[in-house]
């Protein structure tokens, strides 16, 4: 069996702070790190592959310093890991990306052969459009499972999958045949301590690159400039102030409290 | 999958405003009516039609709120294999109809459904999609769609248009706009479209379905919301947060912390890995307010803390602060509050 992750770095955007002055974002010194849907990805394709056998293929597009995250892959026992980067690809917006790797990944199949099974996080934390995933699955025209929490059966040799998704009301679990691909929420497994042996491997392990020279592309359909999407501009939202701290006796806080939740109590019928 | 030969490149040719019109077992999703109402004043501005569209095993009941809410045109693709939502002849579905009637804008409710679809829907289609927006407005001088989403965790503000290919395509967050239903419905005209599909072209098939009040909860629907932490000490005093949500027409949420000590599932988290909201009136209590959690709901209108520590970071983003234990707190506001409800304050 051949699985292979799609995974994004990312800025730790729970560190990013923002310059009221000049209304940017402040990135310096923020860690960058694997998007944490990614790392449950992973896990479940790593748990996966220890119990029915096969490999582990990571591929991410960004820049050089983005095989951090693909070493990061490699320490949770991931086999080998693609780092799709060129120049071309820069500013490329969500349907770009999904081009750009859509085509990485096809790459991997002519390398690595077929796949069986695709994984990307349910969204980045960074952009937050959980939009990349379903983008790949759809120019690959593969079945689409999103806010996946749970793989009931694998079956390889009927070639089938049977897995639980979350939805608006509760959950339902589908069956669809393999190659699928899933976007995982977090609640999918629980992140285990990468092994040491791992940890060995990954840092001696090394990073195949993909970019223009190897990867046959329509440069009609990346980057920027063939981006559908433009932002016409950024800015910062208005920062909050700390507001008045509510004094007094215990009963008086409780009544300013009450007069000021009073307008959201529900009519009595 | 469609044919993309068939999509008409000329963008000249794109009109009117679209909102999908979302349901689950024929049951219409709110955030649907709150696009429709947007959609109409952007369709004044524009100059031009609203219509919706929906797909489902019978979709043609909502025909009388979706004029209501404003649509001039309500096209439906209704087939048994349509019952359930699933990704793909939804998608295929919606595609046919793009194709066909070309809208310029397409707008879907950021809900679990809508994100799945549009997706799809916009890769398949080859055009931009802007997701997750909270504000929408068309450019006086272009007459394109200026859409504006929170990106960086709420901490940047991008407003992102897309200005060569058709249609121009948005999810909306529930609960941004209002619906509001236009003074003099007009009965709208309904166009059915048959689309040919059959089941064993559909390779996904359901299983099981569970509808649980512990599962995907969207913590956005709701004007006000009641989150607790870590400081409300157990799983059991989760009682007085559903118990105030309650009272107030709300839902309850916690911190990533609560889901961690097992005091509520993380369907219900609010923050960086959970979800974002932006309610009316945002309660926290027993929350210190880890910026992983502000992320997550530091938009909301109002918000309200309750905590020991004084020097806790959910102040820095409320505009009331009680230093209080919300465990002692929340039972006497609790009480106050149905006195006030009783007696009328």
């Amino acid at each position: 069996m051949h699985i292979l992750v799609f995974v994004k770095q990312v800025p730790d955007a729970s560190q990013v702070r923002v310059n009221y002055e000049t209304g940017t974002l402040i990135r310096e010194g923020v860690p960058a790190i694997l998007n944490p849907f990614e790392e449950h990805a992973v896990e479940e394709a790593v748990r996966l592959k220890n119990e029915y056998g096969g490999k582990v293929t990571i591929i991410t597009m960004g820049p050089p310093q983005a095989s951090e995250a693909l070493k990061q892959c490699l320490s949770r026992g991931a086999d080998k890991a693609y780092l799709l980067s060129d120049r071309i690809f820069a500013g490329s917006d969500t349907l770009a990306t999904s081009y750009a790797l859509y085509e990485g990944a096809r790459k991997i199949v002519d390398l690595e052969g077929d796949v069986d099974l695709f994984f990307a996080g349910k969204q980045a934390i960074d952009g937050d459009t959980a939009q990349t995933g379903p983008g790949i699955a759809t120019r690959f025209n593969l079945p689409l499972i999103t806010y996946l929490i749970k793989i009931d059966e694998l079956n390889l040799e009927e070639k089938y999958v049977i897995a639980t998704r979350l939805t608006e009301f509760g959950q339902e679990t589908i069956k669809a045949p393999i190659p699928v691909f899933f976007t995982v929420e977090e609640s999918l497994n629980i992140l285990s301590h990468s092994p040491l042996p791992y940890l060995i491997k990954a840092e001696k392990a090394e990073i195949e690159l993909l970019s223009g020279k190897n990867v046959p592309l329509d440069k009609e359909q990346c980057g920027l400039k063939h981006s559908p999407t433009m932002v016409k501009k950024a800015f910062t939202p208005e920062k909050r102030q700390r507001g008045a701290t509510l004094s007094g006796t215990f009963d008086d806080v409780v009544s300013q409290t009450a007069d000021k939740i009073a307008p959201f109590l529900k009519k009595v019928s | 999958m469609i044919d993309l030969s068939k999509k008409d490149s000329d963008i000249s040719h794109y009109k009117d405003i679209w909102v999908f019109i979302e349901q689950t077992d024929g049951k219409p999703a709110a955030v649907s009516f709150e696009l429709l109402t947007k959609a109409r004043e952007l369709a004044s501005q524009r100059g031009c039609g609203v219509a919706a569209a929906a797909v489902g095993k019978s979709v043609s009941h909502l025909a009388a709120d979706v004029f209501k809410y404003g649509a001039e045109k309500f096209y439906i693709v209704e087939n048994e294999i349509f019952a359930d939502y699933r990704t793909e002849p939804y998608r295929d579905a919606i595609c046919e109809l793009v194709i066909k009637y070309k809208p310029e804008v397409f707008l879907v409710g950021a809900t679990t459904q809508g994100r799945d679809l549009s997706g799809t829907v916009a890769t398949a289609l080859r055009t931009g999609l802007t997701a997750d927006t909270t504000g929408q407005e068309i450019d006086p001088k272009t007459g394109y769609l200026w859409m504006t989403r929170p990106t960086f965790g709420g901490n940047l503000m991008a407003t992102i248009y897309c200005p060569k290919h058709r249609p121009q395509m948005s999810t909306v967050r529930p609960g941004v706009f209002k619906a509001v239903p236009v003074d003099d419905p007009k009965e709208g005209e309904i166009i059915s479209e048959k689309i040919n599909f059959t089941e064993d072209q559909i390779v996904k098939k359901i299983l099981k379905k569970v509808i649980s009040g512990e599962g995907a909860v969207n913590l956005g629907f709701y004007d006000v919301i009641v989150s607790g932490g870590k400081g409300m000490g157990s799983k059991e005093n989760f009682g007085i947060i559903k118990e105030l949500a309650d009272l107030l027409g709300g839902t309850w949420a916690g911190s990533r912390m609560a889901v961690q000590l097992g005091y509520i599932p993380q369907s219900r988290q609010v923050g960086q890995t959970g979800q974002t909201v932006h309610p009316k009136l945002y309660i926290a209590c027993g929350i210190s307010g880890a910026i992983q959690h502000l992320v997550g709901m530091q938009t909301s209108d109002t918000i309200i803390a309750i905590n020991t520590d004084r020097d806790a970071p959910i102040f820095d983003v409320s505009n009331y602060c009680i230093i209080e234990d919300a465990v002692k707190f929340l039972p006497k506001l609790i009480e106050k509050l149905k006195n006030m409800q009783k007696f009328g304050g």
